[in-house]
């Protein structure tokens, strides 16, 4: 299909939703949280209910990705209006139908949040959990359905990939992502468009794109939901990237724990393919792209690039030594790109509105949005996208809704097992790349396990140690051995066994380890530990015997 | 040439032969294959492994080595039903090992054993991603959200009872 043939795809759908406009648009959320609490029952007895009533001709139901409160799921939203009901089963089904949809009197006692706000909002846009969001990653998630490409072109979808394969050349668009100053999302936070250029500059006829959806780190679960919920905006993202450095194949590798996100991006690859989005001659041009998806077999170290790369290549997942980087000898010993599935989703909103636009937003050194998974201890947990430079108690407090049952917040856990622990004293950290650095912490991939006053933080350094322990891909001998060391000497203390010395040695050891192993996840590892030695050494002192 | 045990008609063998064809008996699919002959049979039996390690001229060492990486791949039964307790972050800071402690009081099984009838096997997941429902346990495929103990027990019984 070439480029007119698209346009003229587009203005038809463009034109039949025009048409659409007086009709109510209800929303089910069909995201892996929302599947598991019962939507697509909801889903299925909402259209019946609404075709017994006769309301056929008005009301379109829509099933969609993730909308973000999980916890309140499953959720329902209509539109016009932006009023969403939350645990909506079988029970309450009839009466949402007859009240929002005919009576249009919103169900007060069913709203999102009424079990917490006494008058909860009819907008839920008014709600502190979304007025204080600002979604770019998570755009149209939520909003479309994730299995219909139609539902992506009415939201300007492919129109980024149109721009740049018309109107900019290689070096434009990596001038263009250099001046977003975006940074990768999947943790380390390396400038994007740098990266590019660097794949970009190695000449070769074969480069390949790939795109991390390895999301290992227990706690976590964005790239899932943005792969769930809006697939051809990852792989709209990854096209760009491939024209930009001038790869023509790409792979998605997705953790075969996402069943679902697997499932929705293949079937966005079939039909972007249709639509000569993707696949040989794209829109016309010269342009080649094919992407295929790869299936992960758990295994944590494969998050790490080199790792990654050799599970493609179907070889046990562990790294190498880099240099060379895969820029320079990746997949096969080619020049290969690897960005995080939300790096390539705010791809596209960058060449739609420009560098400068989304360089804008956020922090001077950490520009844009960031989507955290809240989990753990919290009133509302799910899926938020805020820009860079929110603080932690804005995100946990106005957002989240506060620490549940009303106990007192004791750490705020992100970045993983590689990340660290932030305590209550500094709540009004910044959360940007720098910040939670300084703080002994990372990042990371946007995980946020809140802990209250009942989590016994040595016991939280022993469980992550133990994960690294099991996860060390045991290539190298210091986080092979390293790692079993720290957590027998964690046991020991969490059974009351310790001394002063087991402290001494632990604090040498993670040294160690971070210094002399092979990849990030042994570097990383002892992170957890040193954090909460750092924030909570009293706890320490308190399990050991003087 | 096929293992004694193996019937070329099986249409499970079929099925990864298909796959194999379709991957052009590059061994770089390995992994894609596994996962295909896992999930018609469960888990890898030796014969099965030993028919792949053919087809794409492999030495057994690099498809042993591989399967025995990752944690998905199994080398032995995984059971008939199979409860699959998460134990992410979330899950943990909300109570995943009294969901754990429950099973092993209950059925007498570990994370990894199965009953020796066969009928149930329980397993742990670093993360399944469903970190805003934790605790999450799988059942048979089925994920349940803010799991209680007791609940999940119960919901185990159901399903041996009806066998």
């Amino acid at each position: 299909m070439n480029r007119q043939e698209l346009q003229a795809i587009i203005s038809a759908e463009k034109e039949k939703d025009h048409n659409n406009q007086h009709k109510n648009k209800v929303c089910v959320c069909c995201g892996a949280g929302c599947i598991s609490s019962g939507s697509e029952e909801v889903m299925k007895k909402l259209q019946e209910e609404i075709k017994t009533r006769g309301l056929e001709a008005d009301v379109e139901v829509i099933p969609t990705g993730c909308m973000g409160p999980c916890n309140q799921g499953p959720l329902v939203k209509c539109l016009p209006g932006y009023t969403i009901y939350q645990k909506v089963d079988n029970t309450n089904i009839a009466t949402i139908v007859q009240h929002q949809l005919i009576d249009k009197k919103p169900v007060e006692d069913l709203l999102l949040f009424s079990d917490f706000h006494a008058q909860p909002f009819i907008n839920a846009q008014e709600d502190p959990f979304f007025k204080k969001q600002m979604k770019i990653a998570l755009k149209n998630c939520g909003d479309i359905n994730p299995e219909k490409i139609e539902d992506y072109l009415i939201q300007d979808g492919y129109k980024a990939l149109d721009k740049v394969l018309f109107q900019m050349s290689s070096e434009d668009v990596i001038a263009e992502i250099k001046h977003s100053r975006m940074r990768g999302r999947g943790g380390a936070g390396y400038p994007t468009g740098l990266k590019w250029e660097t794949v970009y500059k190695y000449v070769n006829d074969q480069k390949y794109v790939i795109c991390n959806g390895d999301e290992g780190d227990p706690g976590a679960f964005m790239d899932r939901s943005v792969l769930e919920g809006n697939p051809h905006r990852v792989l709209e993202g990854m096209a760009i990237a491939a024209y930009a450095v001038g790869a023509n194949k790409g792979y998605a590798y997705i953790r075969g724990e996402y069943p679902l996100a697997i499932k929705r991006f293949e079937l966005a690859i079939k039909q972007a393919k249709k639509l000569g989005v993707l696949g040989s001659n794209i829109l016309g041009t010269t342009f080649s792209f094919d992407i295929d998806v790869r299936i992960g077999a758990g295994a944590f170290v494969c998050g790490e690039e080199t790792a990654l790369i050799a599970s493609i290549e179907g070889k046990r997942g562990t790294p190498k030594p880099r240099p060379p980087f895969p820029a320079e000898s990746g997949l096969w010993g080619k020049p290969t790109l690897i960005n995080n599935v939300e790096t390539f989703a705010g791809i596209a909103p960058i060449i739609n509105n420009g560098g400068e636009w989304y360089s804008e937003i956020g922090t001077p050194k950490s520009a844009g949005t960031k989507v955290f998974a809240l989990a753990g201890k919290i009133n509302y947990s799910g899926l938020i996208e805020v820009p860079m430079g929110t603080t932690l108690r804005e995100i946990i407090f106005e957002i989240g809704g506060g620490i549940q049952g009303g106990r007192q917040f004791k750490a705020a856990q992100t970045g993983g097992p590689s990340g660290g622990c932030i305590p209550a004293e500094h709540l009004d950290v910044k959360m940007d790349y720098e910040s939670l650095i300084s703080l002994g912490s990372i990042m990371g991939s946007g995980g946020l396990i809140i802990m209250d006053e009942s989590s016994d933080m040595v016991d939280v350094a022993r469980y992550f140690m133990e994960f690294c322990m099991d996860e060390s891909c045991g290539k190298c001998v210091p986080c092979r051995v390293g790692t079993k060391m720290m957590h027998d000497l964690l046991q020991k203390i969490c059974d009351n066994k310790g001394t002063t010395i087991d402290v001494q040695r632990l604090e040498e050891l993670a040294g160690y380890v971070k210094e002399t192993s092979l990849c990030g996840l042994g570097a990383s590892a002892p992170n957890p530990l040193l954090s909460t030695l750092r924030h909570f050494r009293h706890e320490y002192d308190s399990k050991i015997d003087q | 040439m096929l293992t004694p045990q193996l019937s070329k008609t099986d249409p499970r063998i079929k099925l990864i032969g298909a796959k194999i064809k379709k991957q052009n008996y590059k061994p770089d699919a390995l992994i894609e294959i596994l996962h295909t002959a896992q999930n018609a049979y469960g888990y890898l039996p030796m014969n099965v492994l030993t028919y792949i390690t053919k087809e794409l001229h492999l030495p057994p060492s690099r498809v042993f080595s591989t399967v025995t990486f990752y944690h998905f791949f199994s080398l032995k039964s995984r059971g008939e039903h199979t409860c699959l307790v998460c134990t992410g972050t979330a899950c943990y800071v909300k109570g995943a090992q009294l969901i754990l402690n429950e099973i092993e009081k209950r059925f007498a099984l570990k994370p990894g054993q199965v009953t020796a009838d066969n009928q149930l096997g329980v397993q742990v997941a670093r993360c399944i991603g469903a970190c805003g429902l934790a605790p999450a346990v799988v059942l048979d495929d089925e994920v349940q959200a803010k799991v209680i103990a007791e609940d999940i027990v119960n919901k185990i019984n159901a399903k041996i009872v009806i066998k």
